[in-house]
Parts: structure tokens; sequence; C-alpha cells
């Protein structure tokens, strides 16, 4: 359970700022001086105010305190990435031109890159722009980094988005079934085909799937290329091969997560009436466990749709398939940081989107978690 | 300990783990060749399609069971010493923030849960497309981001243990902090946090292979597993199935740690009651 990578859930932590500041963080800046000036003088004046809408809208409320948070979090973290390559050592310029450059030539390279502004003017720069959509230029191919990224994050998305598809249902279903044949062979089965999946390697699997299918049964076709107005039907088998990895990669996880929320929920007196009360198993699962353990459920499935984002990188550099998380491997190994910086900030973001969205569904699914004792 | 309370698939796993720290400790012994000698041509078949050698050769016509068998060593290495780095960060960083609370524990977690806003592998690819390629800035890497995830536990456990009777009789014979952390909280946390270090071993072989398998983990010449799989990838379009070797290796590996994990912590969870 603990190998998921990146289960940030207790987020919760950060909730004791003042109630009021993550409320407004999320709008324009303007609503943002108008309810914290008055709290300078003393929060007494603003309280009242927001305790009020807090108290007839609590779900509107936490919501908006949720994307508060994730908002600071993704500055912060943009502040992380920013500082976390600023700080380390190397000098880009020198790196670029290789040892035997002239230091003039290093000077107007930097010159040219920026490099010589102070660094908090670069980051509020990069930032400001990064918000606004401009990621800069890259340094590698001075191609604009955003055409880039748009172009790819959107066969990015699509390769995660019927991996999601097709992963999600398979997991809940599957979970089900091993919860109604607990300790028989279908669970046995399901428990060792899961326990063997979670210590693959993403790229073990694709390539055995690779040897498999395209070089001994040649039914698919390798490298998965994509292309602009490749017609859908090609596409969708061009990407057969990185989804069924990508599937194998999260169903384990997922799986198991789903079978372990059941028979938690198995444990209930409820669950023991319905039983008595001479309901089939599977009735009993699908009408009395089954909704009650949903928000773990949901749960589950959001943090591992967002370290199926991650996955991606690996299964796009197996595949050769041209998203963004090739692209930023492809940056890495030539050290073209705007590039890094850009698709590491996308990837961060789309992770606490993920994040918060659990958190959100989470809250939505069980009343009990609205008034937080 | 009961011996005959050990299930099967423990000792599948146990012996699996013998097998590959044997390897490792043992390599230069058991390898028929050197780590990077050149003994054939490239891609020669293995021997049960009627090759010479064991394995077969690798993409420069080196033994791909000598490699495999210096792999085990450099990657079981690696794998340890950042798990053991994490360990040693994250449960004292943790255990600290649990019994000093305050403004020590906000600061602590909020800064983990900052850093674990960040999936891994992405954070791991920024941080090292900046630093220099060696190994110990490698483990350091590993050893920092796994870390945070040993907090979490770490923090939860020892929170757990500080509202004990015993630490606040600690407390007030005026013992310093640096006792009750030692002598009086990690050896009554310490059967949790062994399934966790199983657990983040494993890990730390597969997140140390996929960067390696993106050229940012251990660096050519030394064999790797992971290093192995990204050197023979492209014999795959052949129907030259090198590559699955050392994969099928680091799988192995993997498993056999997961099946002892799996038995430490049902032996933890039935004399707790419940992982903590």
């Amino acid at each position: 359970m603990a190998a998921v990578p990146g289960s940030s859930q207790n987020l919760d932590g950060t909730a004791r700022l003042p109630a009021g500041d993550p409320l407004a963080v999320p709008g324009a800046p303007g609503s943002l001086l108008v309810s914290v000036d008055p709290a300078v003088p003393g929060t007494a004046g603003k309280r009242p105010a927001l305790g009020r809408f807090a108290a007839r809208h609590p779900l509107a409320a936490m919501i908006l305190q949720r994307l508060g948070i994730s908002f600071l979090l993704l500055i912060a973290v943009s502040a992380v990435l920013f500082i976390g390559v600023e700080a380390l050592p190397g000098d880009f310029a020198q790196t670029y031109l290789g040892q035997s450059a002239t230091p003039q030539a290093v000077e107007n390279i930097r010159r040219d890159l920026g490099l010589d502004q102070p660094a908090a003017t670069r980051y509020f720069a990069w930032l400001g722009n990064a918000l606004t959509g401009d990621f800069g230029t890259s340094w590698a191919s001075r191609n604009s980094i955003t055409e880039q990224v748009g172009r790819r994050l959107g066969n990015t998305l699509f390769l995660a988005f019927f991996a999601a598809l097709i992963s999600v249902p398979l997991a809940v279903g599957l979970g089900m079934i091993s919860v109604l044949y607990r300790d028989r062979i279908a669970d046995r089965l399901v428990n060792v085909f899961s326990l063997a999946a979670i210590s693959l390697p993403e790229f073990f699997i694709g390539y055995v799937l690779i040897f498999v299918f395209a070089i001994n049964f040649g039914v698919v076709s390798f490298p998965s290329t994509v292309f602009d107005g490749m017609p859908f039907l090609d596409r969708l088998e061009a990407i057969a091969l990185p989804c069924a990895t990508l599937v194998l990669v999260v169903l384990a996880h997922m799986l198991r997560m789903t079978r372990a929320a059941i028979l938690n929920v198995m444990e209930a007196p409820y669950i023991e009436t319905a039983e008595l009360k001479g309901l089939s198993r599977a009735r009993t699962i699908l009408r009395h466990a089954a909704p009650n353990a949903l928000a773990p459920i949901i749960n589950v499935v959001a943090l591992n749709l967002a370290y199926l984002v991650v996955g991606v990188v690996v299964v796009e550099v197996v595949f050769v398939y041209p998203g963004i998380g090739q692209y930023m491997v492809d940056a890495v190994t030539v050290r073209d940081m705007p590039v890094v910086q850009a698709c590491g900030l996308l990837f961060a973001a789309i992770y606490i989107f993920l994040n918060m969205a659990a958190d959100i569904l989470a809250i939505l699914s069980n009343p009990r978690l609205r008034h937080p004792k | 300990m009961n011996w005959r309370s050990v299930p099967f698939s423990a000792w599948i796993g146990i012996a699996g783990l013998a097998i590959a720290f044997g390897c490792a400790v043992f390599a230069p012994f058991i390898a028929p060749y050197g780590e990077s000698e050149i003994v054939g041509g490239v891609w020669e078949l293995p021997a049960w399609s009627g090759g010479t050698f064991l394995l077969g050769t690798d993409n420069l016509g080196r033994d791909l069971l000598s490699r495999l068998i210096y792999g085990a060593r450099t990657t079981i290495f690696v794998a340890a010493a950042a798990t053991l780095l994490a360990f040693s960060f994250g449960v004292l960083l943790s255990f600290t923030a649990a019994v000093l609370k305050g403004w020590t524990d906000q600061a602590l977690s909020r800064l983990n849960d900052l850093m674990m806003a960040i999936p891994t592998l992405i954070f791991a690819l920024v941080v090292l497309a900046v630093l220099p390629q060696q190994l110990w800035i490698l483990i350091l890497v590993m050893a920092v981001l796994d870390s945070t995830r040993v907090f979490r536990l770490g923090r939860a456990v020892a929170t757990d243990i500080v509202a004990m009777d015993f630490v606040e009789a600690a407390r007030l014979r005026g013992e310093r902090t640096s006792w009750i952390i030692f002598r009086e909280i990690l050896p009554n946390a310490l059967s949790p946090l062994l399934a966790e270090f199983g657990l983040r071993f494993a890990f730390a072989i597969l997140f140390l292979s996929t960067l390696s398998f993106l050229g940012l983990g251990i660096q050519p010449p030394a064999a790797d597993w992971g290093g192995m799989v990204k050197d023979n990838k492209d014999g795959i379009i052949f129907g030259v199935s090198a590559a699955l070797i050392p994969g099928t290796a680091i799988a192995f590996l993997a498993v056999c740690v997961n099946l002892v994990v799996d038995w430490l912590l049902n032996r933890t969870a039935s004399l707790k009651g419940g992982r903590a």
C-alpha cells in the first residue's frame, strides 16, 4: 500500500491557516486585497461574514478552501522547482557551450538567456508568464515551449484518458469479484497476479508486450507514432500497446486497494444484518458494501490516476510516443532547463489537481467528512 | 520466532533474496567473464537456442550472465544504500517532529507535504538534470525523495508512542530528547518500520532501474539491471530477447522482497491488531 508513490493526502494540515485566506486566493488579485485588508487591523471584522458563509454553505466553503490550498501549493511547488534548479551547482552557459568557450561567448549566452538578471526577477517573470501559458523558449532548439507542450500534452492526455477508461472499471469490478469469492481460487489468482504486477517495472511490461504482440505475432505496430490529422481509429491502434502497459501498471494497485476498502466495510454490523436476512452475497456487496466503500475507492482511483500521469513518462520513452513525458526526458538529457521546468510544473499541476479532486470527491461522497470535529 | 510458522511464499522470497545477495557479494568469483569484457559477437543467442554463452551476449558482445551478476552488486548496493539513508533521515526527522511538537513539527510536516506534492520521478528528473552524474549524488537524491514517505509513516507511528506513559516518565526523569528518540520511541516503532523498510527497498530497486533506464541512473560501463535494459532495448525490434533478461531479474528481486514483506506485515498485523 505504501508503494503507491505520492499518496499525498494529509494536505489537511495546511488547512490550519486563518479560515478566510484560502477562500480569497482563487479569485482575482482584487478580491484577495479586499478580503485580506480588514484582516490586518484585527480579524474581528472579517470573521463573522466568512463564518456566516461557511455556516450557510459548508460544502462550498470546504471546496473553495481546497482550491485555495491547491493553488498555494502549486505556487510553492513552482518556487521549489525554480530554486532547486537555481541553487544547484553548475553554470548552464558553460555547459551549453562546452569547456573551450571563451569568457566573452559565455557572457553573451548568459545575457541572451537572461541569466544575468537576479534570480528573484527571473522567478517572477517566469511564474507570471507560465500562469498566462507562456513557458518561454527552449535553449536547445530555440522553439516556443508552449507550442511543443500544447501539441504533446494532447497526445499524453489522450493516452492517459484511454488507460483510465479501461483500468478504472476493470479494477473496481475485479476488486468486487475478489471479495465475492474471498479466499477461493478467483481471489487467490487475482492476489498473486496483482502482487506480481506491482513488482514489475513499467518498461519491462512494455517491452514484453512489444516482444510478444509487435514482434512475434505482428498484430500491432511499433513504435507507436502518432501525428496531427491521423484518423481516430489508426490513433487508437497506435496507442493499444502503451495503453495496455499503463493499464497493467495501475490496475494492480487499484484492485488491491479496492478489495481492501470493501473488505473493511464487510466487517460492519449492517453487512451481518444483510447476510442474516438472507440476501445473496453478490447483492450484499453491490448494494450494501460498495456504496459505503465509495469514498476510499474514489480516493484510490484518483491517486492512481495521478500515478498514471507520472507512469506515462516511462511508457512514452519505451514506445517512442510523442507525448510530454518523452519531451521532458529528452530535455533532461541535453539539460534544456526551461523545458524541464515547464514540464515539471505541468506534471506537478496535474498531480496536485488530481489529489485535490480525490479530496473533494471523498468529502462529497461521505457527509461525515463535511463537518470535521 | 518459530521457523515452522514461516509460510511457503515467504521461503521463496527469502531464497530469492539469498541468491541475489550471494551474487552481489561473490560476483567476481561466480561470474564466468569480466564485467565489461568483450567475449563474443553482438547479441549471440543464449544456450537454449544453441549459443555458446548461457544467456547470450549483449549489444557490445559482453557476456550477459556475467553482467547480470555484476549488475546485482550495483543495483542492490545503490538501492540498499539509498533506502538506509532515507530511513536515517526520515526516522530521525519524524521522531524529532513528534517529540518536540509545536513549530518544529509544523515546519517539518509542511515541508514534507510540499515535497510530496511533486511526483517523485518528476522531481528526480529535474534535480538530476542539473546535478553532475555521480554515484553518491544519485544515492543522495533517491534517499531524500524516499525519506518523505518514511517521514510520513514515522511521524504517525511516533505520535502514538509519544502519548504513552513511559515517554512521559522519561521526560519527568529529565532524559534528553535524543534519549527519548533512540531509547524510548525507536525500539517500540521498530516492527512497523521494518515492514516499511522492505517496501521502500523494493520501491528503490524499481526506481533506480527506471532512472537507469532513462539514462539518468548508473552510468556505463558499470553494469546495472535498468541500464542493461536500456543498452539492449534496440534488439527487441530484431526479436532479440536480451533486454528482457535483466528486466526479469528486476521483477524477480522485487517480487521476492514483496513476498517477505507480505509475511512481515501479516505477522505485525496479527500481533498488534492492525498496522499503524
